[in-house]
């Protein structure tokens, strides 16, 4: 690794924007605005926006919770109060946070949900999460918004029908009635243009993964670039400025050549590039990305950093019918397409970012991502002769990341994606 | 006369578990156009089918006797078992002649299931029907309706025949007499558990997933005749409802192993999906779909793969409990079950809210042993049956 690194100009913006919903947040009490607990796919943040209320994400309060090495702890709270080993723990980890004070990544106190905003999207686990919630809040409304899944590899306009009638009549009038501000159709609008150029931005972003050497990791770091987009920021003005930065230092850094900025500086040698299908560990982050880029291995795309939204397919959300597009955004999901479109989809990946290898990290808790992954793997080996590995780990237990499988497994995976780099530039030569 | 029964008994239980389905393949092979709708659990309105000159035919797993092979290259460890036997069967010649497979909505491994039958190409359809979560008529019942009508033409792609509303009305009011058979049993078996075991109850249930519903109504007719006679003698056993089966089974062994530790199972979710509908659809509108849709929306029973919120399952479970006078309830789920895992915690406190007693365990459809659960029940029979008796003697 070459220098040490510092923190750029989009690092600084990113940090302030959370520090300052954080702290929003915690004046709850003084300001009286409304928190509206959420999930990440398909998440109405500009909704929640438009009514002025503010959005907490269990999930990201789950990871951040593994990252900080408090998730074990909590998720055993869980278990003492019957909830099962073998459920999804980030369930697990959401209610034991909350047992134990709910306090936040940054060490404040997150307000009880005025709401809790279900959107059941993309994963069966997030309708009974809201109802454990509910239970354990109790009095506080539920709005329910049932996502069609793409069974058919389509969004039909009955689905979108479906969709903007529970927006209607299910969703905004509980947020009226929570928030107490009438539903604003142009404010909404306003917020959706914001949207779409941060989107924007975004897929510009992860398509200079295509350069060699990529200029950064779709993965390891490519989870905190979603952070803003993915986490209510979507639609304000400061996710447009932090993400024009961070596109204008991804720029700089492919005008120079240089590849992606890791945890211990700069990684020299781009040596493999990988598709990654599958949420990372969180709770050994840090040592899970160095058996990454200690073998010069970076990942070009990803699913993961998909579950927010698929607009590297074409989708923005769209001022001009603001209710349909919301619909569409949440039938848009990563997990929210069926097995076949999940497949195509990462053999274009594979395809459009030259990668060299294919890997799953499969993941115990999650079974709408896990369920069928063997046979994607194969079929993708199948499809386009790639190497293809698969490792087994969780989120955010610790007790299932095994450092000496997971590294044995790569070295073998690296080993072979080496051999194939070999036997590859012998045959170039030969018919050179 | 009483055993009468034994020879009926036998053959569902046979039928039961068929993993051929060689009886519905027969019925299927005795006339041209008749085809077969596979599903999977919970609940299916098999209405449609029986509408459309077709069988729907239940598709729970392949418990406890069929070997995986092939099924384990699908699904990691921490996936609940039901799917590989399923994929074994698809993959083997079991489910060869179904011709559609529907998979309902209620849980992620199922919905992936069905991604992963569309990409063997099994079937001439695959159908993941998404049950709606919004009950409003106006909203849910539109979006289901629609779900149903995909089933309805996939169908007629390969019948060419459109169900009249009369076809339609007529398979309702089958299912009607079907469920209401159904129910009578289990009204007398609350009072009188001896008569019928829950083992036998269980394989004429599922027996009625693999053969027209008019053969089932026959043998549930038969069923209802036989316990509504003094036959059997009561043992001192507690009454008990079993929660959290209604997907991937229990073995046959296990089922059995419940009973002999001391409980009679006088209510149960395990086939709950042929008992969905609590009451009568409408079977004499103009607008059957309609009727069965409604009856989705205000008659469904309560599960784990049905929003709750505004209808608590746990008032239910433990009404259900007080309406059959169960001395306590057994929560069985299949590992890894998430809908069933997840909904436990707030179950049990609701049991502990009301006085009702519980245990709780898991179990695989392949589980070979069961004498740790079986000591666990029997522990738990033997504690509430104390319990009462110290209770009477206090009095
Ligand atoms: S099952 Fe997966 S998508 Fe669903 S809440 Fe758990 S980790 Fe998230
Ligand atoms: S047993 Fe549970 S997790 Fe498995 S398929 Fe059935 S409902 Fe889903």
């Amino acid at each position: 690794m070459s220098k040490e690194v510092v923190k750029e100009k989009s690092m600084v913006l990113q940090k302030e924007m959370l520090g300052k919903h954080f702290i929003e947040l915690s004046r709850t009490h003084e300001t009286g605005k409304k928190v509206v607990y959420t999930f990440v796919p398909g998440n109405l943040s500009e909704l929640i926006l438009a009514f002025g209320m503010l959005p907490v994400y269990p999930e990201i309060n789950a990871l951040q919770s593994g990252m900080r090495k408090k998730s074990g702890s909590f998720i055993r709270e869980a278990e003492k109060m019957g909830h099962s080993e073998d459920v999804c723990t980030y369930v697990k980890c959401d209610i034991g946070m909350m047992l134990n004070g709910n306090i936040g990544p940054t060490g404040e106190k997150l307000p009880p949900p005025d709401l809790l905003l279900l959107s059941y999207t993309g994963c069966f686990t997030f309708m009974k999460w809201f109802e454990s919630l509910e239970r354990l809040y109790p009095g506080v409304p539920v709005a329910m918004l049932h996502t069609p899944y793409q069974e058919n590899g389509e969004m039909t306009e009955e689905m979108t029908n479906y969709m903007v009638e529970q927006l209607k009549q299910e969703v905004i009038p509980k947020m009226e009635m929570v928030s107490g501000n009438k539903y604003d159709e142009s404010k909404l609008a306003g917020i959706l243009e914001n949207s779409a150029k941060a989107e924007d931005l975004i897929v510009k972003i992860f398509s200079t993964t295509k350069n060699r050497p990529s200029p950064i990791d779709a993965y390891f770091a490519g989870v905190y670039y979603i952070g803003p987009i993915n986490s209510g920021f979507r639609g304000t003005p400061e996710a447009v400025t932090y993400y024009e930065a961070l596109y204008e230092e991804i720029l700089e850094r492919v005008r120079l050549g240089l590849g992606p900025i890791t945890p211990e500086g700069e990684m020299e040698e781009e040596r493999f590039r990988l598709v990654v299908e599958g949420p990372p560990n969180w709770t050994s982050f840090r040592e899970f990305w160095k058996l990454f880029y200690d073998m010069g291995a970076v990942v070009v795309a990803s699913s993961y950093t998909k579950v927010g939204g698929m607009h590297d397919l074409g989708f923005r959300h769209d001022p001009a019918q603001p209710l349909a597009s919301l619909g569409k955004y949440c039938m848009n999901c990563y997990t929210n397409l069926n097995l076949p479109q999940r497949i195509d989809l990462l053999a274009k990946y594979i395809t459009e970012y030259h990668a060299d290898g294919f890997l799953v990290n499969s993941i115990k808790s999650c079974n709408s991502f896990s369920a069928g992954q063997l046979l994607m793997m194969r079929q993708l080996e199948e499809r386009l002769g790639i190497p293809v590995s698969f490792i087994e780990s969780d989120l955010v237990d610790p007790r299932y990341f095994s450092y000496s499988n997971i590294k044995n497994r790569l070295d073998s995976f690296f080993q072979m994606l080496d051999q194939r780099k070999i036997i590859k530039g012998q045959m170039e030569e030969t018919t050179a | 006369m009483h055993t009468e029964i034994q020879p009926l008994l036998e053959t569902c239980k046979q039928l039961a578990l068929d993993l051929q389905f060689s009886h519905a393949k027969k019925w299927k092979a005795e006339k041209a156009g008749r085809i077969l709708v596979g599903y999977m659990p919970i609940y299916f309105p098999r209405e449609i089918v029986h509408a459309a000159g077709g069988l729907a035919v239940g598709i729970l797993g392949g418990g406890d006797h069929k070997q995986i092979i092939k099924g384990d290259a699908y699904y990691q460890s921490y996936i609940c078992h039901m799917p590989r036997g399923i994929i074994e069967m698809a993959l083997d010649d079991n489910l060869n002649g179904f011709d559609g497979f529907i998979f309902p909505s209620i849980c992620d491994v199922i919905r992936n299931l069905s991604g992963i039958f569309r990409m063997l190409g099994k079937g001439k359809f695959v159908k993941y029907l998404d049950f709606p979560q919004n009950f409003e008529p106006a909203i849910g019942g539109t979006f289901y309706k629609k779900e149903l009508q995909l089933v309805l033409d996939e169908m007629f792609r390969i019948t060419g025949h459109r169900p009249t509303m009369e076809e339609l009305n007529h398979s309702i009011g089958l299912f009607n007499r079907n469920r209401q058979l159904t129910e009578r049993i289990y009204d007398i078996r609350q009072n009188y558990p001896w008569r019928l075991s829950f083992e036998d109850l269980y394989c004429v249930l599922r027996a009625g997933l693999v053969m027209p519903v008019e053969e089932h109504n026959r043998i549930l007719s038969e069923i209802l005749d036989y316990v509504k006679q003094d036959v059997g003698e009561p043992m001192d056993k507690i009454k008990v409802v079993v929660n959290g089966a209604f997907c991937e089974q229990p073995p046959l062994g296990l089922i059995k192993s419940i009973e002999i530790a001391g409980c009679y199972v006088v209510d149960d979710d395990l086939l709950v999906g042929s008992r969905w509908i609590q009451g009568d659809m409408g079977d004499d509108t103009s607008d059957p779909i309609g009727a069965i849709v409604d009856a989705y929306l205000t008659k469904s029973t309560f599960s784990s793969s049905v929003y709750d919120v505004n209808n608590p399952k746990e008032a239910r479970l433990i009404a259900l409990a007080r309406h059959r006078r169960a001395d306590g309830i057994l929560f069985a789920a299949a590992s890894f079950c998430d809908p069933a895992l997840l909904d436990r915690p707030q179950l049990q406190k609701a049991c502990d809210d009301a006085g009702m007693r519980y245990i709780s365990f898991q179990y695989s459809e392949n589980t070979g042993q069961f004498k740790v659960i079986k000591e666990q029940v029997g522990t738990f029979s033997d504690s509430i049956k104390l319990w009462e008796e110290e209770a009477v003697m206090g009095n």
